[in-house]
């Protein structure tokens, strides 16, 4: 496993060949100009993106969660903004073709994987982040539709999506009384908020989602009802192991702009490589990275064979995993000097960038409760 | 209609490149080994003939040592249907007119309707080879294009040349070469990867195509060139474009 087959090189080899040629020249431009290029994403659709692991029957990739963490490290070298945003579209996507009935994935599943339609995650509420449970939007039985109220806070992608897949209580009885929803753009009822101004992640939208009387049929329900906090948290395992890869992404393309820039800066009369003491920072944060990338391995291969384990491995991953990269992304800026606070050298964007994957997709403190946890239960 | 693309593992053009001064040949090792640019160009025009025809049958033709496995993969998972690969250590540092013969060989069994080549590989920058190629075949040649429309019983297209273009057509069975004017291969997609190792592949000896492997071309001497001396700067003090048409005309670069 720690080994990647010729297969695996070739993939990586391909996202890394369409990352350097269609996203990382633009990247510090779209930062600044804060633009969500869709279009961009629609060629990343074609080449398999859109459905990495969703199954092959209705244009899914069929590959693992390996090959996704791949991809999305790779994507994040280039922007981890774009890989970031392209991994929740596939989580979004896995819970149509998991938890869906042909029906929903025959709909859904085609341009979802091609990315001609985006998809957006909706859990968090402007009341309730980390205690996701006690959500309160709401969705109401009435005949063969669904009525929902409620607001849902700091959703990636919307305004710009297809399709919101949306938790929202159906029963007063904490996490089992909720369900998960398919709500289509344009459904009468939903309006998004004003786009949100943020530190970083600025390539994509991030809004308030509202619902006010929306009408949905009852066979937008996804999976049963009561059923949708334990879809919510399925999703989300696997998205933590992909966030933590797009944090290795930025944190490894921070580490190799730093080792070329001491290379060819010089102070002191010599190259600033030949300081110790920062050739040792360099070590530290190949090592950390190195570590993280194995327990990220680790995490995609126990969620790959559905291990007993996954739950708390994942957590892991991606506790080590965004904190590894936002150090190496904090340290190179350090390394960089003047130069690294400059826009125009990446280096303070990857830095803004992966700040906030230690507090999505479950905070690093809510990561710490879970490994904690399982580690005394058991 | 049944396109064979000749396809050849090249080191990587990214980088520096290294010629083995004791023997003439360019030293493999030193560069990561790539499928050739060109040859991907050449393989991209045999792919967009079979968007439009789902039927075409795309074969993908190497000489290379076993790494050059890997070119014929990836040309298999941009979409070739199947590929062939003449593999022999006594060809290694083949000349052209010896490749050219071992390739006619495979080619004569092959039964193309339409062979398409790069005009010169960016490692050896012959450009002799699908000349050869045609010879030994007895094919017509529309070499260098710019351009072309290939039909089901005949091609054309243009070539440039130092005077202007020409408008070039010939019937099928033929060979062209392309040139950079042609489109960028297209990337390969995840299902064509993962499906890429499913395809056909046969390895082929240069005994087996019948052929006695001989060069005919003798390297007299290679000498590595001179290092390049510093340039000269010019400073501007409101005579830099004087200055500089000066420069370029005493060199005679304008
Ligand atoms: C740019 C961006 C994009 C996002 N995209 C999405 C999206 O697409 N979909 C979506 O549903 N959500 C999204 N989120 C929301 C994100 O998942 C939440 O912000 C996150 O879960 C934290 O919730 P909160 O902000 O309400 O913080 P709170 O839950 O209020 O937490 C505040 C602080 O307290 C800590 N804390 C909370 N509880 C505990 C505890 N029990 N023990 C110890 N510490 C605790 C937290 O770790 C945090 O540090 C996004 C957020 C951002 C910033």
């Amino acid at each position: 496993m720690f080994e990647l087959t010729e297969e695996h090189q070739a993939i990586v080899a391909m996202v890394a060949e369409f990352a350097a040629e269609n996203i990382a020249p633009h990247a510090v431009q779209w930062d600044q100009e804060h633009h969500f290029p869709v279009d961009v994403l629609a060629q990343a659709g074609e080449l398999g993106m859109g459905g990495i692991y969703v199954r092959e029957d209705f244009g899914g990739s069929g590959m693992t969660r390996l090959d996704a963490a791949l991809i999305f490290e790779e994507l994040a070298k280039a922007d981890p903004t774009i890989s970031a945003y392209i991994s929740i579209h596939n989580m979004v996507a896995w819970m149509v073709d998991r938890f869906g009935n042909d029906a929903q994935r025959a709909a859904w599943l085609p341009q979802l994987c091609t990315m001609e339609t985006l998809a957006s995650y909706c859990l968090t509420e402007p009341g309730v982040g980390s205690d996701a449970a006690a959500l309160s939007t709401r969705a109401v039985r009435d005949g063969d539709e669904y009525v929902l109220n409620g607001t849902k806070q700091f959703i990636s992608g919307a305004g710009a999506s297809g399709l919101y897949v949306v938790m929202a209580r159906t029963a007063d009885t904490g996490s089992a009384g909720i369900s998960a929803f398919l709500v289509p753009d344009g459904t009468p009822g939903l309006s998004f908020g004003a786009l949100e101004k943020k530190m970083g992640w600025n390539a994509q939208p991030t809004r308030q989602v509202v619902f006010e009387d929306l009408r949905i049929p009852a066979s937008n329900l996804l999976g049963e009802e009561g059923a949708g906090f334990s879809i919510a948290m399925k999703g989300l395992n696997g998205g933590r192991v992909n966030i933590g890869a797009c944090s290795l992404g930025g944190g490894q393309a921070a580490l190799d702009k730093s080792i070329s820039y001491l290379k060819e800066r010089s102070a002191f009369g010599a190259p600033l490589i030949g300081q110790q003491a920062l050739l040792f920072q360099i070590a530290e944060m190949q090592a950390e990275l190195e570590s993280a990338r194995t327990m990220v391995w680790r995490a995609a291969d126990a969620l790959e064979s559905g291990s007993k384990d996954k739950v708390r491995l994942c957590a892991m991953a991606k506790l080590v995993a965004t904190d590894a990269g936002f150090s190496a992304a904090n340290t190179a800026l350090q390394l960089h000097g003047g130069y690294g606070y400059l826009a125009e050298y990446g280096i303070e964007k990857i830095v803004r960038d992966l700040r906030v994957h230690q507090i999505l997709e479950g905070s690093n403190e809510i990561m710490k409760l879970i490994i904690g946890r399982i580690a005394i239960d058991s | 209609m049944k396109i064979v693309v000749l396809v050849k593992q090249v080191p990587d053009t990214g980088e520096e490149r290294i010629l083995d001064a004791s023997t003439g040949l360019v030293d493999r090792d030193a560069n990561d080994p790539v499928i050739d640019e060109i040859s991907e160009r050449a393989l991209e025009a045999a792919l967009s003939v079979k968007d439009r025809d789902k039927s075409t049958e795309v074969v993908v033709l190497s000489m290379g040592p076993s790494d050059a496995s890997k070119a014929i993969r990836k040309a298999l998972s941009m979409g070739a249907d199947s590929g062939i690969h003449i593999l022999d250590d006594g060809l290694l540092g083949a000349d052209a007119t010896l490749t050219a013969q071992v390739l006619a060989a495979a080619l004569r069994n092959a039964d193309a309707d339409l062979v398409i080549t790069g005009n010169e590989s960016t490692d050896g920058r012959g450009g002799v080879v699908p000349a050869m190629i045609a010879e030994h075949l007895n094919l017509p040649l529309m070499g260098s294009l710019t351009t072309v429309n290939i039909g089901s019983a005949s091609i054309s297209g243009q070539r440039r040349n130092d005077e202007g273009t020409q408008d070039v057509s010939a019937d099928l069975p033929a060979i062209i070469s392309v040139t950079e004017g042609f489109a960028e291969a297209r990337f390969p997609n995840f299902k064509g990867i993962m499906g890429a190792k499913r395809k056909p592949v046969s390895t082929l000896a240069a005994a087996e195509l019948g052929v006695n492997i001989a060069a005919r071309t003798k390297i007299s001497s290679v000498e590595t060139r001179a290092p390049r001396s510093a340039g000269s700067t010019i400073i501007d003090e409101g005579q830099a474009a004087a200055q500089l048409v000066d420069f370029l005309t005493t060199n005679r670069l304008i």
